[in-house]
């Protein structure tokens, strides 16, 4: 039945880790904020963290030992699938920071990759 | 309310945000997918709608000699577009009566004007047909939009397939039994039998969507991602390497300013023909046509071979010596060459193009019903079905007007092509406009009326235009079924049949849009809930 109400299952899941027991007195904004926050930061991790994540690996891609353009477009054939995969974990991670943390941790060796041909 | 405080097991967890992501990639962008959908479909005959758009151009019995054509054409851009630094034509094939031929209108470096024209093969001189984008509206509109300029179009479309990735892949995720799930269907069973029929089409065609949006992607990834690319090349010289790995595209040198005629380009073309066969030579490209450093491109045709990867072969056009054959790429292009052949389907028979063109509209459907779900899945938990809130209410009328609105703007178009006088200004512009007010009308009736009327009526006269359309073909020009099914011209034929039968598809649509009573059938009949319940936690879309 979450479905009705999307992203609540995940957004409430996203403040901590832990869910939110409902008795807690807490002013309506506040509330707000942290039933919609980790899910806006989803959001944009997804669509912004996604397409540089994206963009990272078809610069890293560089890196292979192949002819320049040959290396480019694999870079350019490859970065959609990243991308998405990226959006996919973006939304199955258990909460909103370990999303980001899971984006890093891949970002780090592409960087470092891009790094050496940049 | 209880299962809330409950800590869920892992995997349901997962399941229910990619059930989550489907249902809002799937939907936000949903409309722009099923327009991009059902004109790519339609976009797989852009030849042989070009054809009936243009009925002034006789059926083409024969496809002429290419190596003659070219000649031809050749002579006659000599004229019409003398002191272009650089001509193109694409030759007459067994789907094509006409010839593409553009250039360039200007020799300074960095402006791009091109000029182009429809030519025909057998005089050279511009067709004289109706003023018309022919089936290239649809096939423009597939990818770039209109309105608006080509590169913000293209981006909104990347942005759209983008979506659509991620709606296909957390839709499999979402699927624990998605092979059990194809043998299941429950007709009439509201909600059931759309979710039924969602996950048959997906199922159905699952590789074939991947494949088209994955490839779809890759048609334009140098805009999409070009992040590579700029790391990789400083120079203009170097980005050259780049392109020739993409297209057929010789760059221009320098012009020397020496006059010289261009030698036999009817020659040039024929030893491509020895080498690939007579019909499968495709594009021949001339650069500074009548100067010595003339070079003239002969392309393979893109039957017999599935990939967009450039094989061509490269003529001194001063002299007509053959410079070098280039029948092959590297890995990383030839792939992208696969892919992007792939997605076009330019290399199908007319089976195969039958197929794409059934399983692309199985995809169109797929998007069509999944749209339609968001709605069904959510009337019956409305507190008061004959008050819904405003995003359901936007949600069930932009569905009315972007499916079967379309449906009816799309027909408008050809109705347009019909009957708009031949004399009128920015005719072409005109049949285009006609599509927007048309399906800007529709949208306008979906507000207004009540939704499940809005469907009806939309559906009905969709099936009424298709249904009228081979008349007023019939009335308005020499070619009429009976003309065509004498003349033995399948593509008149295929048209006037395609339309009765995308009619039907219509009319059964609305009559069973008109018998269904959806708020009805929920508030009645309570008892039934929890059973659905349990079916809805097995297949959640």
């Amino acid at each position: 039945m979450d479905s009705d109400m999307p992203w609540k299952g995940s957004g409430a899941r996203g403040a901590g880790g832990t869910l939110q027991p409902p008795l807690q007195p807490m002013s309506a904004a506040a509330k707000r904020l942290r039933k919609v926050g980790p899910l806006v930061s989803r959001i944009v991790a997804a669509l912004f963290g996604g397409y540089a994540l994206a963009a990272l690996g078809s610069v890293a891609a560089l890196a292979l030992p192949m002819s320049k353009p040959q290396a480019v477009l694999t870079g350019m054939l490859a970065s959609f699938a990243i991308y998405a995969g990226a959006v996919i974990w973006v939304f199955a991670a258990r909460s909103a920071l370990r999303a980001w943390a899971g984006l890093l941790a891949v970002a780090a060796p592409l960087l470092l990759a891009a790094w050496s041909v940049w | 309310m209880k299962t809330k405080q409950e800590p869920r097991p892992a995997g349901r967890g997962i399941r229910q945000s990619m059930s989550d992501l489907h249902t809002w990639t799937g939907l936000l962008l949903g409309w722009i997918l099923y327009a991009m959908f059902l004109t790519g479909t339609v976009a797989y005959f852009k030849d042989e709608l070009s054809q009936w758009m243009r009925p002034e151009l006789p059926h083409q019995v024969q496809v002429p000699d290419r190596a003659v054509v070219a000649q031809r054409i050749a002579d006659e851009l000599g004229t019409l577009a003398s002191g272009s630094p650089q001509w193109g034509m694409r030759l007459p094939d067994a789907r094509n009566n006409s010839v593409q031929a553009f250039w360039r209108t200007s020799s300074t470096p960095g402006q791009r004007g091109f000029g182009e024209a429809n030519l025909d093969p057998s005089t050279g001189r511009k067709v004289t047909s109706r003023d018309t984008l022919g089936g290239d509206f649809f096939y423009r509109f597939h990818f770039q939009f209109h309105y608006m300029p080509a590169v913000w179009g293209r981006w909104i479309a990347g942005v759209a397939a983008m979506f659509m990735l991620v709606a296909i892949v957390s839709g499999v995720i979402t699927h624990k039994k998605i092979f059990a799930d194809f043998f299941t269907f429950r007709w009439g069973k509201g909600q059931r039998s759309w979710l039924d029929a969602h996950n048959a089409l997906s199922v159905f065609g699952l590789p074939f969507h991947a494949m088209i949006t994955y490839t779809g992607l890759v048609t334009l990834m140098a805009l999409y991602m070009p992040w590579g690319e700029q790391a990789a090349f400083k120079t203009q010289a170097e980005r050259q390497q780049l392109t020739a790995e993409l297209s057929a595209f010789i760059q221009p040198g320098r012009a020397t300013g020496e006059k010289v005629p261009l030698a036999s380009v009817e020659d040039m073309v024929w030893q491509a023909q020895e080498r690939w066969g007579r019909d499968n030579v495709g594009r021949v490209t001339i650069t500074h046509p009548g100067d010595a450093a003339a070079r003239v491109a002969v392309a393979r045709g893109e039957a017999g071979r599935v990939s967009m990867s450039p094989q061509y072969m490269e003529f001194e056009g001063a002299t007509g010596r053959l410079l070098g054959i280039r029948e092959g790429v590297g890995p990383a292009a030839e792939t992208r060459g696969v892919l992007y052949a792939l997605h076009l389907g330019r290399f199908s028979d007319t089976v195969t193009r039958w197929l794409y063109v059934l399983v692309s509209l199985s995809g169109t459907a797929m998007v069509g019903t999944g749209l339609v779900m968001w709605t069904v899945k959510r009337r019956q938990k409305l507190p008061d079905p004959d008050r819904p809130y405003v995003g359901f209410r936007v949600v069930e009328r932009l569905n009315v007007a972007s499916i079967a609105g379309l449906s009816v703007a799309m027909t408008a178009f050809l109705w347009a092509n019909r009957l708009l006088p031949q004399t009128l200004a920015e005719r072409a512009s005109w049949e285009v406009h006609m599509f927007f007010i048309v399906w800007a009308l529709a949208l306008v009736h979906a507000v207004l009326r009540p939704p499940r009327k809005a469907w009806v009526e939309q559906l009905w006269t969709a099936t009424a235009l298709l249904t009228l359309l081979p008349v007023l073909n019939a009335v308005t020009t020499q070619r009429s079924l009976w003309h065509s099914l004498a003349e033995g011209d399948w593509v008149f034929v295929g048209m006037d049949l395609m339309c009765w039968a995308l009619a039907v598809l219509h009319a059964v649509l609305a009559m069973r849009t008109a018998r269904h009573r959806p708020e009805l059938q929920s508030v009645r009949r309570p008892d039934r809930q929890p059973a659905s319940g349990v079916a809805l936690r097995e297949g959640e879309a």
